[in-house]
């Protein structure tokens, strides 16, 4: 049986962050699943999936992989206000795309206990685009937001995240960073019985004044989701996830440290390193911030040091509340790291002995050596070889401007292809591609993937038909959503009701004789065709179709 | 690793490879023998983009109690490198005391021309005397018919030389516990090979 369905209350297991919020979950009976991949948030679908094939003689929940995050989040609206209890989990930048229908839905409040999980990447380890702190978006929204540290509170805070939904009628968002998600640490299990029977149908019950979210009543609504956000931060001043720490808290010292998330972790082991033991305020809840138990944290003392990975939004309301109770208190934080990058254990130990004039010795030598890059690289055998070859020798790469995306393909980017003249967020490089041709009389090649064509490129590719102008859009086919763990999409290989890519293409108004399908192995024929289309008046689109090396290997 | 006064208090390993060198697997064997020999255990892995063919780094940590899933900058007290260009990225976690194992094989990095393993060592010597050079590829290769197990043998070797806080029986409980059947026949074979090297 796979672990995570493991009826073992007390045992301690091996879990990866995200396995643990997957249990945590699980244990808190959720219902109803949606998600689109994107790391370090992909473990989430990935093992919800694997689940759902492996009970698929006993559904104990439903899955699914929307198309994007916005159809994911819709899609556990709907059945949250169905009354089943849900869960939503996307990357940072997922976030962006669902903002839309995360908003009113702060407003209307939730009918069934609701968690969005968020994964940041502070590094960009498995991300282009920006280091993307979703933090600000809690208060944007008026929406809780807690933050674990370790695996046990990954699986704890999602439990209670559930709490909290059901007793506040809120979502609730549970968001990590990479070295949460993709830490493996012990975890004691909590009960989750194999034979419980978990109801998968739910009823829509009418409720015009809860769910419409028009004018006169967005008002209402709006004062009450602000006395909702009252009353949930008076809750989180007593809450277990906000706790102080230290055995010299009651004692008069002049010294404390404020910290969240994964900095906590290096907070707690630089300070066993450093053989001193400051008091610490352990803050689970970013969004409301128990503001009291601020206050009455720094009240007494000297120095306060906020730690806490990029860009210091816990610091600046640490300011704000200072100004109340002590405003002679000297607050550290960003002065002795940087805004760029995930904090590292040394970061923290350097900052904390230079707050604390302790001694941190690290060895002199830095060394220097010449070490050759390793940047990422398409597999063996990946059709996107041929495809970007095959463009290389069908234009002067001088005279086009090529538009790249989001997957795979992003290795385009680097060497020894560096194809691409500019690249931004899923779904953008037809888009902007757009632009560029309205704007000046270059030619202009974009690059987009499957999985990110049905994310979010089919609006780029109906807008530029509409608006009239002349991309050419290729459309690089290896029927599944590779970069992420091999995940499915409408046209992937394997699904039963499969929506082909050529059909879409046609309906957002692109003629049949300026659509080709091509294996790109054909070169000769798929390098007379960009040579054709990237000439055409009107948008022209070459879908390059050959399955990912991994795919042709799991079906022959 | 003492527990009180000051000081670094778990042990701190860092393994480095290239994507697809299967680091993840050796991270299950590490974790798992340790939890067996009765420390508190945590790993840092990394997933996606950076899998990709591109550098590999995964940290693992042992102690009474584990805090950080992060290795701190010139500390590790074990750095495995699958690969010897990778060695040298990871001299970002070594310092006087640091072992290296390292594993005499390297990955063609495409349109760029390669480090020498005699430079390479001869750089990492800078940092650190305790550099053990393994020929793991061939050697696993030659006797096992396999490659694919040089990870695993450098582990066990690095059990079996002492440079891991984890007995090499509990390695091969780890292994029996952590690798699929259809692959532990191999792998305790590896493990055998590297009892039998263990003073080479």
């Amino acid at each position: 049986m796979n672990k995570l369905l493991e009826n073992a209350a007390g045992k301690q297991t091996m879990f990866l962050g995200n396995e643990a919020i997957i249990r945590g979950a699980l244990e808190s009976g959720v219902q109803y699943i949606a998600t689109y991949p994107g790391t370090p948030a992909s473990e989430i679908g990935n093992n919800f999936y694997a689940l759902q094939k492996e009970l698929k003689d006993d559904p104990k929940f439903y899955f699914e992989f929307s198309t994007n995050e916005k159809t994911a989040m819709e899609s556990a609206i709907g059945a949250n206000f169905s009354g089943l209890k849900t869960l939503v989990a996307m990357k940072n930048f997922g976030l962006n795309v669902a903002l839309e229908p995360l908003l009113p839905l702060a407003y209307t409040g939730t009918r069934a206990p609701m968690v969005i999980f968020i994964a940041d990447d502070p590094q960009c380890h498995s991300s282009a685009q920006s280091e993307e702190n979703t933090r600000p978006f809690s208060v944007l929204g008026h929406i809780p937001m807690l933050e674990p540290s370790d695996a046990q509170e990954c699986k704890d805070f999602t439990a209670e995240a559930f709490n909290i939904s059901e007793k506040f009628g809120t979502p609730v968002i549970v968001r990590i960073t990479t070295r949460t998600a993709h830490q493996r640490a012990l975890v004691t299990l909590g009960e989750l019985d194999p034979n419980r029977k978990i109801q998968l149908k739910g009823e829509f019950v009418k409720n015009k004044r809860k769910y419409v979210t028009m004018m006169p009543r967005l008002h209402g609504m709006k004062q009450e989701l602000l006395d909702r956000e009252q009353e949930l931060q008076e809750y989180f001043e007593k809450s277990k996830l906000n706790r102080m720490e230290g055995r010299s808290m009651f004692k008069n010292q002049p010294l404390g440290i404020i910290t969240s998330g994964v900095a906590y972790l290096h907070a707690r082991e630089a300070m066993e390193q450093l053989g001193i033991d400051l008091p610490v305020l352990k803050l689970g809840t970013f969004h409301p911030l128990p503001e009291k138990k601020i206050r009455d944290f720094i009240k007494k003392l000297k120095k306060v040091l906020v730690l806490e990975e990029l860009e210091p939004y816990l610091e600046r309301r640490v300011q704000m509340l200072a100004k109340d109770v002590n405003c002679r208190l000297e607050i550290h934080g960003v002065d002795f790291r940087s805004q760029i990058g995930e904090m590292k254990p040394e970061t923290a130990l350097a900052a904390i002995a230079k707050f604390a004039g302790k001694n941190y010795k690290s060895s002199k030598f830095e060394p220097n050596f010449k070490v050759p890059m390793r940047s990422p690289q398409l597999c063996p055998g990946c059709p996107y070889w041929l495809a970007f070859a095959a463009v290389k020798k069908a234009v002067d790469e001088k005279e086009v401007i090529f538009g790249g995306d989001i997957g795979c393909y992003m290795i385009g980017a680097l060497p020894p292809h560096e194809i691409y003249d500019y690249m931004f967020c899923m779904g953008s490089g037809i888009g902007i591609a757009h632009g560029i041709k309205k704007a000046t009389n270059q030619k202009v090649i974009a690059f987009i993937g499957d999985g990110t064509f049905f994310h979010s490129g089919i609006e780029g590719l109906l807008n530029a038909v509409y608006n009239k102008s002349n991309p050419l859009l290729i459309i690089l086919n290896n029927e599944i959503t590779a970069m992420t763990g091999h995940q499915p999409h409408p046209d992937a290989v394997g699904v039963e009701n499969r929506i082909p890519i050529e059909n879409m293409v046609l309906a957002c108004g692109v003629t049949p004789e300026n659509m080709k399908i091509i294996d790109q192995g054909n070169a000769e024929e798929f390098i007379g065709a960009v040579k054709e289309f990237v000439e055409k008046p009107e948008v022209s689109v070459i879908i390059a179709r050959r399955p990912c090396k991994f795919v042709e290997n799991k079906i022959g | 690793m003492a527990n009180k006064g000051e000081g670094k208090k778990t042990f701190d390993c860092v393994i480095v490879g290239t994507g697809g060198q299967g680091l993840i697997t050796l991270l299950e064997i590490l974790a798992d023998a340790g939890l067996k020999s009765g420390f508190d255990v945590k790993t840092s892995e990394l997933h996606g983009l950076s899998q990709r063919g591109g550098s590999v780094e995964v940290h693992i940590k042992f102690g009474k109690k584990v805090w950080s899933p992060l290795v701190e900058a010139k500390k590790a007290e074990l750095i495995v490198g699958l690969e010897m260009q990778e060695c040298l990225k990871a001299a970002y976690f070594a310092g006087p005391e640091t072992q290296y194992l390292i594993n005499k094989t390297e990955v063609m990095i495409p349109g760029k021309e390669l480090v020498s393993p005699e430079e390479i060592v001869e750089d990492l010597q800078k940092v650190t005397k305790k550099i053990v050079v393994v020929n793991a590829d061939e050697i696993c290769k030659q006797e096992l018919g396999s490659a694919a197990v040089s990870g695993v043998y450098l582990l066990c070797l690095a059990s079996f030389k002492k440079m891991l806080p984890l007995k090499p029986e509990t390695m091969l409980e780890a292994i029996k516990s952590s690798v699929s059947p259809k692959h532990l026949e191999l792998n305790i074979k590896t493990w055998e090979l590297a009892k039998k090297n263990k003073k080479n």
